[in-house]
């Protein structure tokens, strides 16, 4: 195209005639593309930010699994987290944050799920005005107050109810506990978008066989909307094994193997925000396991996410 | 059902329509007993009044269609008679629909007993995401039925007149069948709870002309044990398959709300219908 | 319930038990309404803990007694004595740095005397109730702090308080503010808004206005979804690793000339959180775009302008209330979030206030952590006045970003 304009161009000056191939010529528009090209680049960060993720999380893992010191089936298998020791298996960590994180879906599944029931089929549209929003304040509260409420008001009554020697000041339980507080905003809003998305038709179908509200709300319509309820249960997870001020202030600094929820254990994101907040000397040992650790915190998380988004868009195909 | 309340009925029904009538008298004697009834019913969604002072007496073992302009509150005046529209939070019912000269909306009344009673079918088929065989069992299990559940759900599906195309496949999800098909899984699963009263709403509006003609072919065959109430905007299907036609139009004071301005046999409402705005509608001069 | 008489055929067979059956439907609603009061019950009890937290009796005793410095009782003293007392007992170096933070004869009394008790009096914290053993068990507590020291004197305090806002960090409990955390957290904010907010508009308008459904702006898509997912302190690390250390002149402000830090600052923070709150403002963003009526281009488009013409003159200007209100909710998440700033290495105490983008900081998370985890009662009790602030803050923000909906969205004409 650029080309052939020179000749046009000197065409239309010996004529003086405007032609129309002329005008409706496309002009190049160099500050259009230019601006398009900035806001691709502004889109492309977000790709950016997860190559870094991985490139940065992978190379720092890579030279710490190549060190003499560690190796990769030691990470996985080890029972043993004492980086002072060089003993470096996952499994304590591990097993704290998958301790704290059931504790947490026990308290956030049933809370979160029965909450939505009663806000989709039993709330008057009035109530559910009034109760959403004030259970969507929590979602909205910092996790570092959800810690803070662990540690000064949970543990507290854990130890009165169970006993100052069987419940340590850091313990699993607590972190857990308020966890599940913490989650229950959320499983009830996506259960609850879930349960809303079955349609009417079907309550009507089980009421016109002379189901009661609560027939059809359980066995018709909870079932219906079983695959959003469980989207709804994988996020939660994911924020559960992601979320790192509650553990790091109410379950403790000592990494154990333990299934005692009432003992302190460490999880992944309280040993990485411990040992960083730290004095951390770049390049040392210790320095790469944290993001080995990150890159296991992150396969994990990101994981979770694909399923749950693949287990939404399969419950919409079902219903639209 | 009592002889008093066999004799109340039937005095009404041949008190309200002997007068105008001659040729078709002989039959009406015939007619003696009243599945359901409605007695100057009004329907309003908040302020607004839907139905407007409806009376009308449904008989047994017959097919009575609703027909009118849409609009007209035929699916508002259908639901009433098994309590749906109790799920609509403004609504409200004046006046009384009597089941066995017991009134529906009384105090006392269990609308979920009602329900049972007065079976319904939708206009989207809505079989639930569970198994063909789970479909037919879920309700008669909830209503405590002692009997063989197989025997239930092969009797209900035969009745339907869906037995031979799903007896292989009773495991398989009942979204799986066609528009058709699960509108007749609809009807047996509704069977199975062995109501007195079927209500259809458009029942083959969502279907195919071959899904339609099964559905209507089954009607017949239903209403040698039930009753069957079914909203149509299809003139000529209610021509085809009802017995008696009920007339609805919106009333003409402003308010638009629905009411019944006639109500017959159908062969009456179709060929020599007594208000000019019937005869209108059927002949397609209205609007 | 009155039963309607049942036809014979379905006599035998049915037994519907219906009373059963709404009993166990009413058990039911009540469990489900419970479980919802439950979790309301979680936020009135979370935030009772909190106020109950941040007021209380504190027992405290001076380890110095007045009448080594002065004949009277230090209250008694006019405010130039007090200066002439503490020029007397502080080392010049001390006097120095108090006079250019601010001079000392324009201090007021109540600060003079603040300095006086610190300084000079040594005044400690011998014991620290609650709100709730203030009131109902005073007596048990003032019991436990006269075995500790039996100088103890008692005064009922509120945390929350305009020195608690207006002082900066200090080790001892009673002399503690958040303005070095307040002024951390409120640098790190703007810094982030202005970092993610053109960024991520930019980002949405690409994606909402451009973007055909071409492979690569697919994966786009589905990657801020799952970068949603990431938890913060995965974005910590990348932080560290890429901001603090790879971009270390960068973020230490060397290639500006700034010799006296290191990468740990509020600018590392700040582009750790605009990435953290990046996809938040993208979906916000895109929402907001999708919202303009397409009429609106068309009639831009159908008078000659080009699309980029028709977005900043028509499309943007309609969307920026939905863009702003967004990007306030995503950011007044980033102000609560603490991990990511452990991580990058926000200091957990520091008394200078921040003076820019390369100094180092401290932030109320940090601050409402790191008092959280002291095991004196005090400084629970700090964490509860800090927490006050906290969520006053993130009140403000929300309800900043609704009247700017507001306001903006009455504005413009359509």
């Amino acid at each position: 195209m650029t080309q052939t304009e020179p000749s046009r161009v000197a065409q239309q000056a010996q004529t003086g005639r405007p032609e129309w191939a002329t005008l409706l010529r496309r002009k190049p528009r160099p500050a259009e593309t230019v601006i398009q090209g900035l806001l691709f680049a502004s889109g492309a960060i977000s790709i950016l930010t997860t190559i870094g993720i991985v490139l940065v999380l992978g190379n720092e893992s890579l030279s710490f699994f190549t060190d003499s010191e560690v190796s990769l089936v030691e990470f996985f298998t080890g029972t043993r987290w004492q980086p002072q020791t060089g003993d470096f298996g996952v499994w304590p960590l591990v097993n704290a944050t998958l301790m704290t994180s059931l504790i947490a879906m026990l308290v956030a599944m049933p809370l979160g799920i029965f909450a939505a029931i009663y806000l989709s089929e039993y709330a008057s549209p009035r109530t559910k005005a009034l109760l959403k929003p004030t259970l969507e304040i929590l979602a909205g509260i910092p996790t570092v107050v959800f810690g803070f409420f662990a540690l000064t008001f949970i543990t507290p009554i854990l130890r009165s109810l169970f006993g100052v020697d069987t419940v340590q000041i850091y313990n699993d339980a607590s972190a857990g506990l308020v966890m599940g507080l913490m989650i229950v905003p959320l499983i009830a809003s996506m259960s609850e978008d879930a349960l809303s998305a079955v349609p009417r038709a079907l309550r009507e179908g089980a009421y016109g066989l002379g189901a009661t509200k609560f027939e059809a709300a359980v066995q018709v319509v909870l079932p219906a909307a079983l695959s959003g309820l469980v989207a709804a249960f994988i996020i939660g997870v994911s924020r559960a094994v992601g979320e790192t001020m509650i553990v790091a202030i109410a379950a403790g600094a000592t990494s154990q193997l333990t299934f005692n929820p009432f003992q302190a254990a460490e999880t992944i994101t309280g040993h990485i925000a411990r040992i960083s907040g730290g004095d951390l000397s770049y390049g040392s040992l210790d320095y790469r396991s944290l993001f080995a650790l990150a890159l296991t915190l992150f396969v994990i998380t990101l994981g979770l996410n694909l399923i749950s988004r693949w287990l939404v868009s399969r419950f919409r195909e079902q219903y639209d | 059902m009592s002889n008093s309340t066999l004799s109340t009925t039937s005095t009404m029904t041949d008190s309200t329509r002997l007068k105008p009538l001659s040729a078709t008298t002989a039959v009406d004697t015939e007619r003696t007993e009243t599945a359901i009834e409605a007695r100057h019913l009004n329907i309003f969604y908040g302020a607004f009044k839907a139905i407007h002072d409806v009376s009308m007496a449904v008989e047994a073992r017959k097919i009575t269609a609703i027909i009118g302009p849409s609009g007209c509150g035929k699916s508002t005046l259908l639901r009433a008679f098994n309590r749906m529209n109790d799920f609509v939070p403004t609504a409200r019912v004046e006046g009384e629909i009597s089941l066995h000269g017991h009134n529906l909306y009384a105090a006392s009344v269990d609308p979920v007993e009602v329900r049972r009673r007065v079976g319904m079918v939708f206009q989207k088929p809505n079989p639930f995401p569970k198994s063909i065989y789970e479909n037919i069992a879920w309700a008669a299990r909830l209503n405590g039925y002692r009997g063989d559940m197989d025997r239930l759900v092969e009797d209900s599906l035969r009745s339907a007149a869906l037995w031979d195309e799903v007896k292989d496949k009773l495991k398989q999800s009942g979204l799986s069948l066609s528009g058709g098909q699960q509108q007749r899984l609809c009807i047996a699963r509704t069977i199975a709870i062995r109501p007195e009263i079927i209500l259809m709403d458009e029942p083959c509006s969502a279907l195919d002309p071959i899904a339609t003609i099964k559905i209507e072919e089954l009607m017949q065959e239903l209403k040698k044990q039930y009753t069957i109430i079914i909203v149509t905007h299809n003139m000529q299907q209610a021509a085809r398959v009802s017995d008696r036609t009920a007339m609805m139009m919106l009333t003409e004071d402003g308010k638009r709300s629905g009411t019944l301005i006639e109500f017959d046999d159908t062969n009456v409402i179709f060929t020599r219908p007594k208000d000019k705005r019937t005869e209108d509608y059927v002949s397609g001069r209205f609007g | 319930m009155a039963t309607i008489p049942l036809p014979p055929k379905a006599i035998d067979s049915y037994r519907p038990n219906l009373a059963g059956r709404h009993a166990a439907g009413r058990t039911w609603e009540t469990i489900f309404l419970a479980a919802t009061m439950v979790g309301i019950l979680g936020l009135v009890l979370l935030m009772f803990n909190i106020v109950n937290n941040a007021f209380g009796i504190v027992a405290y005793a001076d380890e110095n007694d007045y009448s080594l410095f002065s004949p009277v009782p230090v209250e008694q003293l006019a405010d130039s004595d007090l200066i002439v007392l503490l020029t007397n007992e502080l080392s010049t170096g001390a006097i120095n740095k108090l006079n250019t933070e601010k001079a000392l004869d324009t201090r007021s009394r109540s600060e003079l005397l603040s300095l006086v008790y610190e300084r000079i009096l040594e005044r400690k914290v011998v014991a620290s109730s609650t709100l709730d053993q203030a009131l109902f068990a005073r007596a048990d507590f003032e019991a436990e702090a006269l075995a500790k020291n039996e100088a103890a004197q008692f005064v009922f305090r509120s945390w929350l308080s305009p020195e608690f806002l207006t002082e900066p960090m200090s080790s001892q409990a009673l002399f503690s503010g958040v303005r070095t955390a307040i002024l951390g957290s409120l640098l790190l904010i703007t810094l982030t808004i202005a970092i993610a907010l053109p960024i991520g508009t930019a980002a949405a308008i690409y994606l909402q206005e451009y973007a055909d459904k071409s492979l690569i702006n697919q994966i786009i898509e589905t990657n801020i979804y799952n970068l949603a997912g990431v938890p913060s302190i995965v974005y910590g690390m990348l932080g560290l690793a890429v901001f603090v250390r790879a971009l270390e002149p960068l973020t230490s402000g060397a290639i500006f000339g700034n010799v006296d830090s290191n990468g740990r600052t509020v600018l590392s923070a700040a582009m750790t959180m605009a990435l953290l709150v990046l996809p938040l403002i993208i979906v916000n963003a895109q929402e907001a775009l999708k919202a303009v009526p397409d009429s609106l281009r068309q009639a831009a488009y159908g008078v000659g302008a080009t699309r980029w013409q028709t977005i900043w003159h028509h499309v943007l200007p309609q969307a920026i209330p939905g863009i702003l209100t967004g990007s306030i909710l995503a950011v007044s998440r980033a102000i609560g979030e603490t991990a990511p700033l452990i991580v990058v290495g926000a200091s957990t105490f520091i008394t200078a206030d921040p003076t820019g983008p390369f100094s180092g900081f401290t932030a109320l998370p940090i601050q409402i952590y790191n008092w959280t985890v002291q095991p004196q009662a005090e400084f629970h009790n700090l964490a509860g006045a800090a927490i006050l602030v906290l969520l006053v803050l993130l009140l403000t923000l929300n309800a900043s970003a609704i009247i700017l909906r507001n306001r903006l969205s009455a504005r413009r004409v359509l």
